[in-house]
């Protein structure tokens, strides 16, 4: 079936028009488990593409992997054509590629705000010398301030402003990670599992920030489980499977795809999986 | 008993230099452990190398004691760095092993015989400050009142560490309330969040290493110039111990803390101490002698360290919402 984002049909490791990410023989092994063995995948540029697959398919350890997290067995990944194997996880933050964990790292003990501050970049007061001197970070930290509380109304977090993070709900949690996770305007999200937890209340105007980020021209990477999310605001499907890539597509394909129904399913592969909301219970990745 | 003299003895620790030791240590292990997280249980160690940095300085390189104090700092920051690059990458609990293991290591290290010559061995060393005394502007005299009567050179030590105190406690407040700071708290409650958010945390850790290391430093050559020597066994893990307990009953990721901290700490030492010689030397405690009265206060300390983990964790001036043992 054709389509506008990848070249040529889509099949797991398909080329894309015009890739951020390309991904090339990565596999990660824990002692005699392979948690990630990817032969060759490419996110596409501008859109919004979900990984999905059953709990322990390596999503968050393919994350890892990618972010400088973790270090693969093998592999070799490029981010807008540079060359990111081996590169230390912040130095991959800095050229535009932020993640957010799958167990949320909202920093308790510091306020909302201060939170949201520390997502930002370039901050000349970070420097240990410029520190000592207010009026060299002064002006650039009330510019920090106002696009952090601007972020904080856009998550409905504005009223937790001064907030320990501690006192903030395991959902408020995930939002501010992810409001955290824009302070610095990536060019590549990365989302762990963004629904989780978060209140039902807040899942649509979630999906409208997430919208709003690719009308931005950000491009958007996310974990999720709920079906419905995935097929609501993704143009771009990957499926994951013990490690591997088994399928990939636009949305409304890949449902259909009977290697994608086995993988989740299983016996229940006669269930319609745009009805269910598959969250499959069990050992929590990390 | 001579309550008089117990309270006069106990003001009298409020602005000993002994205490000034511990409080600029003790604000050094803040930036460490309350504001970065970092468990370091080799403090004494920093203030010993700065101590020896600066007595060597002196005495073997004929240096001024200015250039001394200078080259002092920097041996401290030199051993920050040779701790920290090898475990800041790792958990913080291999920080905390290597650090009181070189502790240790550098305290017999200066004990040997082979490097007597540099070192003074276990004798150490002395007639090394006396461009420090010279440089006392005060006329000779008493000054002062009540438990608060100084000698010239008394009061001009005094002048000098506190002065120092000052000066430490408003760089480390201007450091905590700038962006840097709230990277190294950042680092405290996650440091793979901070990573995640393009921030370089091993060198912001070796940063705060080095910074808390210094003040250290600092306060160990108040201690050995206070002392007119120094020697190996002052800087054995009793030493940091009292740091911690300084810390801890002040407050850990606290400006104030670690000064009050000190304060509080050398007043009820000596309150203890005098009391409990008191009722020594009335018979009231026919199972202590007066030597055991010293060592029992050790015994004291270990248990309000104890208590002040499990009942105020936060210290006396600590938000308990803000600092919380929990790793
Ligand atoms: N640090 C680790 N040590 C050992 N096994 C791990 C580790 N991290 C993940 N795994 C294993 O790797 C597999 C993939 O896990 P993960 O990437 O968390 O899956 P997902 O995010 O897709 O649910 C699982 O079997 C998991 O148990
Ligand atoms: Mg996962």
């Amino acid at each position: 079936m054709a389509n506008e984002i990848s070249i040529g049909a889509a099949a797991p490791g398909c080329k894309k028009v015009d890739p951020i990410l390309v991904a090339d023989n990565v596999m990660r092994q824990f002692g005699g488990l392979t948690a990630v063995n990817v032969e060759h995948v490419e996110i596409p540029r501008g859109q919004i593409t979900a990984l999905i697959g059953p709990n322990g398919a390596g999503k968050t350890t393919f994350f890892n992997l990618l972010t400088g997290f973790d270090k693969p067995n093998t592999g070799s990944w490029t981010f807008e054509g540079k060359n990111l194997a081996g590169v230390a996880s912040y130095k991959v933050a800095r050229l535009g590629m932020i993640r957010t964990f799958q167990l949320t790292k909202a920093l308790s003990l510091l306020t909302v705000l201060e939170n949201m501050r520390l997502g930002a970049q370039n901050q000349p007061g970070e420097n240990f010398l410029r520190a000592l001197i207010r009026p060299l970070w002064s002006k650039h930290e009330a510019a920090i301030t106002v696009k952090a509380d601007d972020l904080l109304k856009r998550f409905k977090l504005d009223a937790k402003r001064e907030d320990y993070a501690a006192g903030l709900s395991g959902g408020q949690r995930k939002l501010l990670e992810m409001a955290r996770a824009l302070m610095s305007e990536p060019k590549l999200v990365m989302l762990d599992e963004p629904m989780a937890g978060v209140n039902p209340a807040l899942t649509q105007s979630l999906l409208d920030h997430i919208k709003d980020l690719k009308k931005n021209g950000t491009t958007v990477l996310f974990v999720e489980h709920d079906m419905h999310m995935v097929r609501h605001i993704s143009d771009w499907v990957i499926v994951m499977a013990e490690g591997k890539v088994v399928a990939e597509g636009p949305p409304a394909q890949v449902m259909k795809d009977p290697a994608v129904i086995d993988a989740y399913l299983g016996a229940h592969a006669d269930t319609d999986l745009g009805t269910v909301a598959i969250n499959v219970p069990g050992k929590a990745g990390n | 008993m001579d309550w008089l003299n117990i309270g006069s003895l106990a003001l009298g620790e409020l602005f000993s230099p002994f205490t000034a030791t511990f409080i600029l240590c003790a604000l050094g292990l803040s930036v460490h452990f309350g504001y970065t997280g970092l468990l370091n249980f080799g403090q004494a160690a920093f203030a010993a190398v700065g101590a020896y940095g600066m007595a060597i300085s002196v005495l073997t390189f004929g240096l001024p004691l200015g250039l001394g104090v200078l080259i002092g700092l920097l041996a401290s920051a030199v051993f920050a760095v040779i701790l920290g690059i090898p475990t800041l990458r790792l958990r913080a609990d291999y920080l905390a092993i290597v650090t009181i293991a070189a502790s240790e290591v550098f305290r017999y290290f200066m004990t040997t015989i082979g490097f007597a010559k540099v070192t003074g061995g276990s004798n150490g060393l002395s007639q090394f400050g006396e461009d420090f005394w010279a440089a006392n502007p005060f006329a000779e005299g008493t000054y002062g009142f009540g438990p608060f009567m100084y000698r010239a050179d008394e009061l001009w030590i005094r002048l000098v560490a506190f002065s120092i105190i000052a000066l430490g406690a408003v760089f480390v407040w201007l450091l905590m309330r700038s962006p840097w700071g709230r990277v190294l708290k950042g680092i405290r409650e996650d440091e793979d969040a901070v990573r995640s958010l393009g921030k370089n945390v091993f060198a912001y850790k070796l940063q705060a290493l080095i910074i808390g290391g210094a003040l250290a430093a600092l306060g160990g050559m108040v201690f050995v110039v206070n002392l007119s020597n120094v020697q190996p066994q002052s800087w054995g893990t009793t030493f940091t111990f009292m740091i911690w307990t300084v810390l801890l009953l002040g407050g850990a990721a606290t400006i104030l803390g670690p000064i009050v901290g000190g304060m509080v700490f050398f007043v009820l030492l000596s309150v203890t101490q005098g009391i409990m010689s008191g009722l020594v030397e009335i018979g009231a405690l026919p199972f202590l002698t007066l030597p055991q009265v010293g060592q029992i206060r050790f015994l004291l300390i270990g248990l309000a360290l104890m208590l002040l983990v499990i009942f105020r964790p936060q210290g006396i001036f600590g938000n308990k919402k803000e600092l919380q043992f929990n790793g």
